[in-house]
């Protein structure tokens, strides 16, 4: 009883607050970590103004290094173009946390590598499922979300991400 | 009496989210709010089979299977209040039984500044390297052991983070009463010293310590157990308490972790009711620069399964977290055997080696290539006996001794593996594997008496891009064993269409069984649809008995037959 009574208020307050949804959807604020150990909050994920790349992965996730791979072959291009940075976030739990750094260096990759070792960042995103991307505008704005990888995703994004630089809204692409 | 009471109150919290949302709007506080959620639908229609064993007594009329959840989250400025339904109908083969229904089994409401975080509800939570506490969840394994209660996080300076949770454990559906399960109080405490102290400001050495408190309170703790035919009542400690330090330090390319755990006596099912302390050691030493990083981590683990209820042996109510130490495997043949922590005592190394040869070098060719060599090995403890008379791990004494550099002579684990990936020109990229592997089945699958399984496996995966967004993928994998069932060849082919289609056929060929009648081919095909955040996928075939593993997590996942549809979204 008392559980239906929450959902039913729940629902009321969801409602109406969905209908008055206008603003845009930015990243949650929360602690995470650095590969130093040093806790790092995820508002600090900034880059001057210019987009912002979020990729979700873990090293049990064969996807996700395909798709990190794929990214750091063209990531000066990008970054070139559009001053583009992206954060590589680790869902490894302590089992492989502490790799995460050693890992991604021992690959090549030049992206900023955080850690997120228990999914309290994952979580508050709404997700289930790595590797898992985002596209954050200059503003910090989520513009656009995409699940899973295939070699040659990586063209997509950079059609993005030169949208994202010149100004245009992207929410509704696919 | 109790009905009445229960209603009043329904009425009550319905006046308050009533009044609450209609005060909130007079002032302001609902504008600029957002609501976000995902949801996750599992379910697979079951085939009889009778080469697997399935008949149709067996599935007794369960020819559907479903496992759901979605989370509502809804935030504004410093508050969010969220939900998760479940739905089990009836659960997928393989979860628990218990799982069967359908409820809210999480809910919370939290306030969220700069300084302070207070959450009221269900909520997950992780001390240090979670040796004395973690909480989380594992949507895939069915493993869910939220807290609820209430959790404080403050940050009163910079650099310093204090955490105090009290709270009861996620049981399947069983609500918390009446004492039928231990209460979980913790505190921890964490320092990043180059914000504390001054002379670290500057430092390129970055130092963190931290340190935790847990404690579980459980009301009944009388255990009656017979032996000989003579009965003996045992009086259990009501609080079980553990202690954890830890550290981090860090300087340029060098980075160094570790922690120490020690556990107050803690009889439980799970230690055959002996009443020696515990303690757990984790260790990682790493080294990074572009294009190389090392590995290195070593682990003891002394009698640490930590539960909030000492009677029980399956996945739920831990309070803590054992992470193996081995690599995870990508491979589906390399995860026939994986292994899985030994909470009442191991010994364990790892070593890893990534390195990048460099491109347009004569070994890199012309794109680089990546190489990854990966070692782990486990061991038993070496326990002695407490005394003459009593023999190791007896119910109701000390149970052993062990000296904390003692390793025993029983092999738990053992892997050497070696992975290779190179793109060779725009159109083909290959990666090959080699894993070599001991696996003692006996103690980590309770296959009493079985020898330990050595296995070999070989893995060629070749990628080939036809144009910018049609590829073709094709894995072959072969295993060699002669315990267990022995030999396996797999067979993938998969094609896709970035970043939407996927389509993919495979065959795991058992030919190497030793009875005649299971050289069985697990034939499935497979295909997906992503559009942005929207996941679609149909999978119908046959599913291989085996150990789903994710994290430190495993479920036995029984061998099946049948069409299989998950959906998923998030908003």
């Amino acid at each position: 009883m008392i559980k239906k009574t929450i959902l039913f208020a729940l629902i009321l307050m969801i409602t109406g607050t969905a209908f008055s949804q206008t603003k845009k959807r930015q990243l949650p604020a929360v602690d995470i970590k650095l590969p130093s150990g040093e806790t790092f909050n995820t508002s600090n994920i900034q880059n001057d103004g210019k987009p912002i790349i979020l990729s979700f992965w873990a090293q049990w996730c064969s996807p996700c290094i395909s798709e990190l791979d794929a990214f750091n072959e063209v990531y000066s291009d990008w970054q070139e173009e559009t001053g583009i940075k992206l954060y590589a976030i680790s869902i490894d739990d302590v089992r492989k946390s502490s790799n995460a750094l050693p890992f991604a260096y021992g690959r090549d990759w030049d992206f900023e590598i955080l850690l997120d070792p228990n999914c309290d960042f994952k979580r508050a995103l709404n997700f289930q499922n790595v590797p898992q991307t985002f596209i954050l505008d200059g503003k910090g704005n989520i513009v656009w979300q995409h699940t899973s990888f295939a070699e040659g995703g990586e063209y997509e994004i950079i059609k993005l991400l030169r949208k994202v630089t010149n100004g245009e809204d992207i929410s509704d692409q696919h | 009496m109790k009905m009445i009471y229960k209603m009043k109150n329904s009425i009550k919290i319905l006046l308050l989210f009533i009044l609450i949302p209609f005060l909130a709007k007079s002032q302001g506080i609902l504008e600029g709010g957002s609501v976000h959620g995902n949801f996750e639908i599992n379910s697979q229609y079951y085939n009889s089979d009778d080469k697997l064993g399935i008949t149709d007594s067996i599935l007794n009329g369960k020819v559907f299977g479903m496992n759901a959840f979605g989370n509502i989250n809804y935030t504004n400025g410093n508050f969010s209040a969220g939900i998760r339904y479940e739905a089990y109908l009836p659960p997928l083969s393989g979860f628990d039984i218990r799982y069967e229904g359908h409820g809210i089994p999480f809910w919370y409401t939290s306030y969220k500044t700069k300084d302070v975080d207070i959450t009221i509800g269900h909520f997950y939570e992780q001390f240090g390297n979670g040796l004395v506490l973690r909480s989380y969840q594992e949507w895939m394994l069915g493993s869910d052991n939220s807290f609820n209660g209430a959790r404080v996080i403050a940050h009163p300076f910079k650099g310093i983070t204090l955490k105090g949770l009290i709270g009861t454990q996620r049981y399947y559906w069983e609500a918390y009463e009446n004492n039928n399960r231990g209460i979980v109080k913790g505190l921890d405490a964490e320092f990043f010293l180059n914000d504390v102290l001054k002379v670290l400001k500057e430092s390129k050495t970055k130092i963190m310590i931290g340190s935790s408190f847990v404690s579980n309170y459980e009301k009944t703790r009388t255990k009656t157990i017979i032996q000989d035919t003579i009965k003996y009542e045992y009086q259990l400690p009501n609080n079980v308490a553990a202690f954890a330090g830890r550290m981090n330090i860090s300087r340029r390319k060098i980075n160094f972790g570790t922690e120490y755990a020690y556990k107050i006596n803690n009889p439980s099912a799970m230690n055959n009711y002996i009443y020696k302390n515990g303690e757990a050691f984790l260790a990682n030493l790493s080294y990074s620069k572009k294009g190389l990083g090392i590995m290195f981590s070593a682990k003891r683990i002394d009698n640490m399964s930590y539960k909030s209820k000492m009677t029980e042996l399956s996945n739920a109510l831990d309070i803590n977290y054992l992470p193996p130490l081995s690599k995870q495997h990508k491979y589906s043949l390399a995860t026939i055997y994986p292994y899985a922590t030994q909470p009442n005592g191991e010994m364990g190394i790892q070593g890893q080696i990534m390195y990048t040869i460099p491109k347009k070098s004569k070994l890199g060719g012309k794109y680089g290539t990546k190489v990854e060599i990966n070692y782990s090995n486990v061991h038993s403890l070496k326990k002695e006996q407490v005394s003459d008379e009593i023999g190791i791990d007896s119910t109701g004494t000390l149970g052993y001794t062990s000296g904390f550099l003692n390793i025993g002579e029983v092999n738990y684990y053992e892997d050497f593996n070696v992975m290779m990936t190179r793109k060779l020109n725009k159109s083909w990229k290959v990666k090959l594997s080699y894993i070599n592997m001991k696996y003692n089945i006996d103690v980590v699958e309770g296959h009493t008496g079985e020898e330990n399984v050595h296995a070999q496996i070989g893995v060629l995966d070749v990628l080939y891009k036809i144009n910018y967004t049609n590829s073709l993928r094709f894995v072959y994998q072969q295993m060699f064993t002669e315990q267990d069932k022995g030999d396996w060849a797999a067979a993938m082919l998969e094609y896709n269409i970035a970043p939407k289609w996927f389509f993919s056929v495979m065959d795991e060929y058992n030919y190497g069984n030793p009875e005649e009648d299971m050289k069985l081919h697990y034939y499935s095909v497979a295909f997906a649809f992503v559009k942005n955040v929207t996941r679609v996928s149909v999978s119908y075939g046959r599913q291989r008995e085996g150990l789903l593993c994710v994290g430190g997590v495993c479920r036995q996942v029984p061998a099946s037959n049948g069409l299989s549809l998950t959906f998923s979204s998030s908003f």
